[in-house]
């Protein structure tokens, strides 16, 4: 049977590691140029040769965001249950522990509240580093916390996602935390607060498939791999070369499915921005320039 | 066609019917023989259907012949119209959606399809639909709260198509779309999983007042063979993944995912598919009559937290926090 072939033949979506690398030194994958590391991680993990966009690590990206100081995070009470008692090559548990002790925290989520350019905001940031960015019922559980905590205070709720997609290790739960997700963003909507979704460095399968694509507005970092099926599973299908540069963000963008790419050094400036315009009030930021660079 | 286990039970009813003409040809009683033959017959099939593994239940899930979203169409509901298209790009085979009577009421049904010979299995890309699919279904649910209509839909789906259109067209932006259109519905809406659950695709059009499933029909993130492929890299461990991902009935049941599992004749849906459907029927005309009082905030309220509930994780004590803190300036 033709399906069942295709499934045997289906290899899973791997996306190659693209943290930034350790080491004094190093050589940029875009354009093998050899950069500094430290040069690197102040440009918030973007190359200063060819603009290349590392993945970057959570504490950093919330820091390049908020106002120093100013981040007060809400995450972290909840941990990952084994509810299927699931065993791969590894016990989930085991895995979980694991991972959890590498990256410092429960689950691959951060949630809080704090400040852009003084402007008060929620924002949710996928640990991609933590099981691949993967949403199971914890990830679920506080992206829709941070919705309704986020509708509760009035705050406009930013969103930073970065996942393979739904953990398999939770199974069905894990499927079902696009649904809870969706209805949690239902309390925003209802208050007529933003949500804005910024799709990072890999976004897939169900996460691109519920909440990462349902913001007012959806924008994506450059050259990010944004997807519901990989694209090593779409090439088995169909026995064919993928278009130049197929579920990039640039192509997508043509496509009509963005709001716009934007460079991560102008993320945070163009965050508030849509903020303000979304809610009727003044653009202008204190002291512009300077944060023009981010940090 | 016949799946692997059910073998020794074929292999009994034709020795069952080979006595029986054999009988009547050469004029011998072979009643109590065959009375013999098919007490152990029924024993069988119950001892079979009673323990089988949740890979052989994927495969029940699967099986030729078991009744698709058209048969149930077609048996259970009285005056069906089909309604094609979703207005922007085309007409998805593999989503059948239309109007139809239940019990006397009117209702918008939303049918994923399999094929049920080769040919129609390409005409309906073996039930995995394309974005097309998914804003035809959402048109359907506009149709719906104009008309204050009940939504029925009938998910059977190895999941949504993986493919370059399908991607150009935002896959993953129309299924995210669907389950927020189709969980801010103000009339009642019913899912039975009535074959295959495949993830987000069968999600799409899952997001009801009540998820039933039936009794060898699986729900799942992944199928077996995608998940033992990236697990341990060799599609051929689908056994193993389907038993690691408890995607049949009675376990998503257990994990509260579906409302109600109803069950399907011994020797599967396949075996006998006019008593499945007429099962399907009777729950449906139950579970419509249930939701028929609720004033439409009290669906959409319901539906929200029957999804918001959802999920297994430990709250932990503030002070008692064994994994440290993310540190941030």
């Amino acid at each position: 049977m033709a399906l069942e072939r295709w499934f045997r033949r289906g290899r899973p979506t791997r996306v190659d590691d693209d943290a930034t690398p350790a080491g004094l030194w190093m050589k940029c994958s875009a354009c093998n140029v050899q950069i500094y590391r430290k040069d690197l991680v102040s440009n918030l993990h973007v190359c200063p040769e060819c603009g290349h966009h590392y993945r970057m690590p959570v504490d950093e990206r919330i820091a390049s965001l908020m106002d120093e100081g100013t981040f007060d995070r809400w995450s972290g009470a909840l941990a990952p249950e084994d509810p299927l008692e699931f065993v791969d090559t590894e016990a989930y548990p085991d895995r979980m522990a694991r991972v959890q002790g590498k990256q410092g925290r429960p689950d691959a989520i951060v949630t809080g509240e704090g400040r852009m350019h003084g402007e008060p905001v929620a924002m949710f940031v996928m640990d991609f580093f933590f099981a691949g960015g993967s949403m199971g019922s914890v990830v679920g559980e506080e992206i829709a916390r941070a919705a309704e905590r986020a509708a509760d205070r009035g705050l406009p709720l930013v969103g930073l996602a970065a996942s393979g997609g739904a953990r398999m290790q939770e199974g069905a739960l894990s499927l079902m935390q696009m649904a809870k997700t969706t209805t949690a963003l239902e309390s925003l909507n209802d208050l007529g607060l933003p949500y804005i979704s910024v799709l990072t460095d890999p976004t897939t399968g169900g996460v691109t498939a519920s909440f990462a694509t349902l913001g007012d507005l959806v924008v994506a970092e450059p050259k990010a791999l944004i997807c519901f099926a990989g694209p090593r599973v779409i090439q088995q299908t169909i026995k064919q070369e993928l278009p130049e540069g197929f579920q990039r963000a640039e192509f997508l963008l043509k496509k009509g499915m963005l709001d716009d790419v934007i460079e991560r050094k102008d993320l945070k400036r163009k965050l508030v921005r849509y903020i303000r315009l979304l809610l009727d009030r003044p653009i202008e930021l204190e002291r512009e320039d300077a944060h023009v660079a981010g940090v | 066609m016949s799946l692997e286990f059910e073998k020794p039970i074929l292999d009994l009813e034709s020795k069952i019917r080979d006595m029986r003409t054999y009988g009547e040809e050469q004029g011998i009683d072979l009643t109590s023989e065959i009375g013999v033959l098919e007490s152990r017959l029924e024993s069988l099939k119950q001892e079979t259907f009673a323990s089988l593994t949740r890979w052989q239940r994927v495969q029940v899930a699967r099986a030729p012949g078991r009744p698709t979203g058209l048969d149930y169409v077609n048996a259970v509901f009285e005056g069906f119209e089909e309604l094609h298209g979703d207005r922007t790009l085309g007409d998805d085979p593999a989503v059948v959606t239309g109007l139809a009577k239940l019990a006397g009421r009117s209702v918008v049904v939303i049918a994923q399809q399999k094929g049920r010979d080769t040919k129609e299995n390409i005409h309906r890309n073996f039930g995995m639909s394309h974005p097309s699919g998914y804003r035809k279904a959402m048109r359907m649910f506009d149709l719906a709260d104009k008309f204050g209509l009940p939504v029925v839909a009938l998910i059977d789906t190895p999941g949504a198509y993986p493919g370059i259109a399908a991607e150009e067209q935002g896959q993953a932006w129309v299924i995210a779309a669907s389950i927020q259109r189709m969980s801010r519905l103000r009339v009642p809406a019913v899912s039975v999983v009535i074959g295959e659950g495949g993830s987000g695709g069968a999600l799409a059009i899952g997001v009801a007042n009540r998820v039933l499933i039936l009794e060898n029909a699986t729900y799942s993130v992944i199928s077996p063979e995608s998940c033992a492929a990236i697990l341990w890299r060799d599609a051929s461990q689908a056994e193993r993944a389907a038993e690691a991902l408890k995607l049949t009935a009675r376990d998503l049941q257990t994990l509260e995912i579906v409302d109600r599992v109803l069950d399907e004749p011994v020797g599967g849906a396949h075996r006998d598919p006019e008593a499945t459907m007429r099962q399907v029927g009777d729950a449906l005309r139950e579970e419509l009559d249930a939701l028929a009082p609720l004033d439409a905030t009290e669906l959409v309220r319901q539906r929200r937290s029957r999804f918001r509930r959802l999920g297994r994780f430990t709250e932990l004590e503030a002070a008692a926090s064994e994994v440290p803190d993310t540190r941030l300036d």
